[in-house]
């Protein structure tokens, strides 16, 4: 039996073919980068909102800052280098974000439910999902939820904005924003500023008229929609056995 | 001889005495990784109250501090309680102004760390390429555009923050000051310089020639210190590099915790006013709970200095 993390955590990591530097958080981006790592992007780095490059941990991390990614990493640097150097210094290949909302634009919401200054939900708010959003090349998305909550019309609240915001607000944006949102449905992509996200691909067994119902916004199919290959034997037993062999994540 | 460093060291009760106000802006930085858990304690046993807390990451000694009645206001990038889910204090407060509303200063990560960057250095402001096109800027008017005045590009800036006092935890210091940290060093040089008064709480207290021994390791040098504090394990439930390990376990246990008023008050009562300082608290949890938590040796290869002959 495949489960829904092991799905998302190989189409995750298959997209990550020829990067260099993903800049991740704990959980499934980093099943998936790992899992690139040993497959399709051997030369791939991760790095951590920590300050954390180039990690060699013993164990499996369980936060972006567990003491396992320091010890015997290449790299530890300061909160100003990390978020000033490297992420807004442009050496950021992709970022893996998570949201709340997300709108057909990529733009997402993780502050609040409902009005910002009287919320329904107060959420933890952007962290550095606003510097990763502006400043890394393209931006992948994993949402474990996908339905009309979560993929909605209009954000509550605009916390990480895409390029198209930014140049709406009169600055020239230093990335692509997101390209790819990876969802147990299938994959929706966008190219770039001034496009919408489309539908690309369904996981075998999924419809057209499934995916739609589940986007709060009327959601368009790209030009070739293909299937989704299934998580094979090989990457399953690299995940099981190599990334996560005691199962935290891949629940 | 070297001469010695004036000595700075005092007792944690007297340095929150002396340096943390009814009112204060106060800085807590450490990011998951050396976290002030004891000072935050022991700013709520002196009963302080309508502070201004400044930290990046609101976790779960914010929460402490908000369900203490010290906190009036909070400014800060991230309040949530890491990756193991919610503070239900700070929810309360935000959410339905319970027991009264908390005033909250958003940010981004880099947008605060650029308020100490301002801080640190006595700037008007700092620029950042985060914001545009964010909904931030329109409930922070502390965050403003402005065109640069080299070219036709436009760009967002924060203004610097200058706490009254920031509490940093940290390895070792010498009895002057002078502060080592290793694994992740976070903001915390940067929230001590843009203090007016900075404490330093440290695992231990070490000799001056261990310090000089490895000058590099020093990220805030004696200058900047006001107070050196000795509180051994003083960053639990976070961590200390080398020394003890993160306590997963409360992290997931806090959200349970918090989410109800009365099991919250209920922990507050024995772990925080319940003990007269943290020897007490670390004392408590006692010597095989530490266990659970103790490191094996990692040392890292000695560098030469080099000594003129």
């Amino acid at each position: 039996m495949t489960t829904a993390s092991e799905v998302l955590s190989v189409v995750a990591s298959r997209e990550l073919a020829g990067k260099r530097t993903v800049f991740a958080g704990i959980g499934l981006p980093t099943l998936a980068a790992s899992l690139a790592h040993l497959t399709v992007a051997p030369d791939l780095e991760i790095v951590y909102e920590s300050g954390v490059c180039g990690a060699h941990p013993s164990h499996l991390p369980e936060t972006i800052a567990d003491a396992v990614l320091i010890t015997g990493a290449e790299a530890v640097l300061s909160m100003p280098a990390l978020f000033g150097y490297v992420l807004q210094g442009g050496h950021i290949d992709v970022g893996f974000l998570g949201a709340a909302q997300i709108d057909r634009w990529g733009n997402l919401n993780s502050s609040v439910i409902g009005d910002w200054h009287s919320p329904k939900v107060r959420l933890p708010g952007s962290g550095g999902a606003m510097e990763v959003m502006a400043n890394s090349r393209e931006v992948f998305v994993v949402m474990r939820r996908h339905d009309p909550r979560s993929f909605v019309d209009e954000l509550d609240f605009c916390t990480s904005p895409g390029p198209d915001r930014a140049l709406g607000d009169g600055v020239r944006p230093a990335g692509l924003g997101v390209t790819r949102v990876i969802t147990e449905l299938g994959i929706l992509a966008r190219s770039g500023p001034g496009e919408e996200l489309k539908l690309v691909a369904l996981h075998p067994g999924v419809t057209v008229d499934q995916a739609r119902e589940c986007t709060g916004w009327p959601l368009e199919v790209g030009g070739d929609l293909t299937v989704i290959e299934p998580p094979s034997e090989a990457e399953l037993r690299l995940l099981r056995e190599d990334v996560d062999p005691e199962r935290v994540y891949l629940r | 001889m070297p001469r010695p460093g004036p000595d700075k060291t005092m007792s944690l009760r007297d340095a929150v005495a002396a340096y943390v106000h009814d009112g204060d802006t106060v800085a807590l930085e450490g990011f998951t990784h050396l976290i002030p858990t004891a000072a935050g304690h022991e700013i709520i046993r002196q009963g302080r109250r309508d502070l201004t807390v400044v930290r990046m990451t609101a976790d779960i000694v914010v929460d402490q501090m908000l369900a203490g009645g010290c906190v009036r206001k909070l400014v800060s990038s991230f309040v949530g309680n890491s990756s193991a889910g919610s503070l239900g204090e700070l929810r309360r407060r935000i959410e339905h102004a319970d027991p009264e509303p908390l005033e909250f200063e958003e940010y981004s990560h880099y947008g605060l760390i650029c308020r100490y960057l301002a801080g640190a250095q006595r700037l008007p402001f700092y620029p950042l390429r985060s914001y545009a096109g964010s909904d931030l800027p329109g409930v922070n008017p502390a965050i403003r555009k402005v065109a640069s005045p080299y070219g036709d590009e436009q760009i967002y800036v924060v203004p610097p923050v200058n706490p009254d006092v920031t509490i940093i935890h940290a390895q070792r210091a010498d009895r002057a000051g002078n502060t080592q940290i290793w694994g992740l060093t976070g903001v915390q040089a940067e929230a001590v310089f843009a203090a007016d008064k900075a404490i330093v709480v440290v695992e231990e207290i070490v000799a001056d020639e261990v310090v000089r021994s490895d000058p590099n390791r020093t990220v805030v040098p004696a200058h900047a210190v006001d107070a050196v504090v000795e509180v051994p394990r003083g960053a639990h439930p976070s961590f200390a590099q080398g020394y003890y390990d993160r306590d997963n376990a409360f992290y997931r246990a806090w959200s349970g915790i918090s989410r109800d008023k009365e099991k919250l008050a209920a922990w507050m009562a024995e772990w925080v006013h319940g003990t007269a300082d943290h020897g007490e608290y670390v004392a408590k949890l006692g010597e095989e709970f530490w266990a659970g938590l103790a490191v094996g040796e990692a040392m890292s290869e000695p560098v030469n200095y080099g000594r003129r002959l």
